[in-house]
């Protein structure tokens, strides 16, 4: 099992510490986690991206070339990364903010507005938690608990939004499990 | 436990690990990080940190850190890199300890910000003046940035000499799962030989400079100099081989690049490609001893690295002893897998021209 | 008729120095030498030379010494208080090494406060490469490198050390000058209230002395000791620039 993933959006959205929370729940499951940020002059032209792979193996590349899942906050991240698509692959967007995903074969698409759902728990810094929460729902990776545990393990020196995080990664997760 | 760390962070907290004390550098991308984590890092255990007004005082306050005996470590990328050259060459006439990383960024003069394999002349020829060599680590993991950060500490001190880290701006920037080992303490004042103030070893007080003044006749000391880089060279090579028993072509690779490579070794194999890899961990002393194994059974070697014009392949050239030698240098792009496979079919066909 | 005593020398001077005849280098170092000794710390200091004649020094002073290259003995130096801080650690360097290639590493030493003291030797020329023009060359001053005299249209006006450092508050700086013998034991007075503040651990300090390079000057000792008091001071003035100092 080697599973390839993009996280991107605009800068400032925290699609970076998205991805390294993925990645850390996955090193917290012993897997080979590699997270890497795309930086420098590619953080000018719109949008901040971050791969990660996760696997039983030893990874070579760090660099992702065909997509498993792509979490995009953004439509130039979705226009970006779409020709990179596996095609078994899974597109999860913030609809809140992305609107019209193009379609493509056999691509599935997760829509889930999460800044909504976050305003609806009063915790609209829960976004991404909450699409953490989605991503769990729509990929078989991991027990839901392993995110639950990662979550809370990357944010041990703020535990003050650890009930918060939870709420907001439920959240997320009942949104896509009742689609 | 293993923890996810970026490898920047994690070669800096290998650094604490080893002893390391003195910390003096510049920022500069894609090493900033290392001297960010030093800043706060290093002050919490007792050491010291310095931010320098350029590189140039950075590598001479690492010179003048690991006179006296501490573990001292200094960090920069191309640019930078290229300021501590003089520097570094008077550690290596002075034989003092002390560790210098280079994560490569790209390219010529300025450059670009991200990853590349550009400096490999510069750390493995002896960048600066006068004829020195160092010896030089390539991690290609976040796990080997602190590995190999230890084991030069140590290197440096066992044979009182400069020692590179050649990272990149991948491996630096890279998060992984890395296990961290037990910290060492290190006792600045074990070696006599360490600035301390004169006592009744040194009733002339020591003189720290290039050894040539006061160590040594003149006549004795090239040859110094010359058993000194041999014992380097035949003790420390050290490499990694992939599937090359039986290989065909063999990949040449270090770094971020071979993590590329070991992706198409393992995919031509599974087209029943007899494809292995050489992944040096010494640039230098090159693992010549690698190569004087697979000379006899191997087709051809392929060295791939990520630079416009090829530098690792005149080393690979050196020592194939005869066997044939391509390049693949990438430039500024990461090799690409199934470019290094579709190379390989052309060298496997004829078709290719080789390096030299 | 009066006993003539004995030459006495330093026990911080392990060897004869091999300067020029008139150098005044040689001069200084028996300063730091005597200080040294008067102190007693010769076995707890430890000093930085660069590159130039002041590295001669090498074989004439006995303590810890380094040898940095050219310009980055303050770095080096700032390092070695760093690890061994209850060791006084001083620099000697030329106007050379210290003003010119060494200019950065001298500002951000002071900047810093860096607890260390830098000695400073003003000659005005590059000695150990043949007399050419330095930062400090007066202008009209001739050099191999400024045949008709120093022109400040092209070369700019000479380089007042103790001016660029003042602004950094040092915890002491002085410029003395060792053209005569009352000059030379106010010199040696700079040196020991510099160390003095280092020990104390004040801060920075930085001694410049104004010294004479009679070889590439192309006149007498005698000549050389002449032009500092009539010419040299003119331009750069003595006394102490911190620390209740007189300027």
């Amino acid at each position: 099992m080697e599973k390839q993933f993009v996280f991107a959006g605009f800068g400032g959205q925290g699609i970076l510490t998205t991805g390294l929370i993925i990645a850390h729940i996955g090193a917290m499951q012993d897997k080979e986690v590699t997270w890497i940020p795309s930086y420098g002059a590619e953080m000018r032209g719109g949008t901040a991206n971050c791969t990660v792979k996760i696997s039983d193996e030893l990874i070579g590349s760090p660099f992702v070339k065909k997509i498993d899942i792509l979490v995009a906050m953004n439509q130039p991240s979705i226009d970006k990364f779409l020709p990179q698509m596996k095609d078994d692959g899974i597109i999860l967007v913030n609809s809140s903010i992305v609107k019209d995903v193009p379609r493509k074969g056999d691509i599935r698409v997760v829509e889930i507005p999460a800044t909504e759902v976050c305003e609806k728990i009063s915790y609209s810094r829960g976004t991404n938690i909450c699409i953490i929460g989605a991503l769990a729902a729509c990929t078989d990776l991991f027990g839901k608990e392993c995110y639950e545990e990662g979550i809370k393990h990357y944010f041990a020196k703020k535990p003050q939004f650890h009930e918060s995080n939870l709420a907001a990664f439920q959240a997320g997760y009942d949104y896509v499990a009742k689609e | 436990m293993r923890t996810l760390m970026k490898g920047n962070n994690a070669l800096a907290e290998a650094a604490i690990l080893a002893g390391c004390r003195f910390f003096a550098g510049y920022p500069i991308t894609p090493q900033t990080e290392i001297l960010e984590y030093l800043s706060t890092r290093l002050p919490e255990v007792g050491g010291q940190f310095v931010q320098t007004e350029s590189e140039l005082a950075g590598i001479n306050m690492v010179l003048g850190a690991a006179a006296t005996g501490f573990r001292a470590m200094t960090s920069s990328s191309g640019p930078g890199f290229s300021l501590k050259q003089e520097g570094i060459s008077y550690i290596s006439s002075m034989e003092l300890p002390a560790v210098i990383v280079d994560v490569m960024r790209y390219g010529i003069g300025l450059g670009n910000i991200t990853l590349g394999q550009g400096d490999y002349f510069q750390a493995v020829k002896g960048g600066g003046h006068g004829g020195y060599k160092t010896l030089v680590y390539a991690p290609s993991s976040v796990q080997e940035n602190v590995d190999y950060t230890i084991l030069a500490f140590d290197k440096a001190e066992e044979y009182r000499t400069p020692v590179i880290i050649l990272s990149d701006g991948a491996i630096g920037q890279m998060a992984e799962s890395v296990k961290l080992p037990e910290g060492k303490e290190h006792d600045p004042n074990k070696f006599e030989w360490t600035l301390k103030g004169k006592d009744d070893t040194y009733p002339n007080g020591r003189k720290m400079t290039d050894r040539i003044y006061y160590d040594f006749k003149y006549t004795e000391y090239d040859p110094h100099i010359r058993d000194r880089y041999s014992a380097m060279e035949e003790n420390e090579q050290m490499w990694e081989e992939v599937e090359t028993e039986d290989a065909e072509i063999i990949l040449v690779a270090y770094g971020i690049t071979s993590r590329v490579c070991r992706g198409a070794v393992k995919a031509a194999r599974a087209n029943g490609v007899k494809l292995g890899m050489i992944r040096p961990i010494t640039l230098w002393p090159f693992p010549k001893k690698a190569l004087h194994k697979t000379n006899k059974t191997v087709k051809a070697y392929l060295a791939v690295e990520m630079n416009a014009c090829g530098q690792m392949v005149e080393d690979v050239a050196l020592y194939a002893q005869g066997t044939p030698v391509y390049a693949y240098p990438s430039g500024r792009v990461i090799a690409d897998q199934e470019e290094i496979l579709r190379i390989v079919d052309e060298i496997r066909a004829g078709t290719r021209k080789e390096a030299f | 008729m009066a006993a003539v005593k004995e030459r006495e020398i330093p026990r911080s001077i392990y060897a004869a120095n091999s300067f020029c005849p008139g150098c005044g280098h040689g001069l200084v170092l028996r300063l730091i030498a005597e200080v040294i000794d008067e102190m007693d710390i010769d076995r707890d200091t430890i000093g930085v030379l660069a590159v130039g004649c002041s590295c001669l020094t090498n074989r004439t002073l006995a303590i810890d010494l380094l040898q940095s290259p050219h310009g980055r003995a303050s770095a080096a130096a700032a390092a070695i208080k760093r690890c061994r801080p209850e060791k006084l650690v001083l620099t000697y360097q030329g106007d050379g090494d210290a003003a010119s290639i060494g200019i950065a590493e001298t500002i951000y030493t002071a900047q810093r406060k860096e607890k260390i003291t830098q000695i400073i030797v003003n000659n005005g020329v590059y000695g150990m490469t043949g007399g050419q023009m330095s930062p400090t060359t007066l202008v009209g001053q001739k050099t191999t490198t400024s045949v008709k005299g120093r022109d400040p249209e092209v070369s700019g006006m000479p380089l007042n050390l103790m001016e660029v450092l003042k602004s950094f508050e040092p915890a002491y700086m002085a410029r003395g000058s060792i053209h005569d013998a009352p000059h030379i034991m106010k010199a040696k007075s700079y040196i020991k209230k510099a160390f003095a503040a280092q020990m104390a651990g004040e801060g920075y300090s930085c001694v410049e002395i104004l010294s004479p390079c009679p070889t590439n000057w192309h006149m007498t000792p005698e000549e050389s000791m002449r032009r500092i008091g009539e010419e040299v001071i003119q331009y750069y003035p003595l006394g102490e620039f911190a620390k209740g100092g007189d300027q």
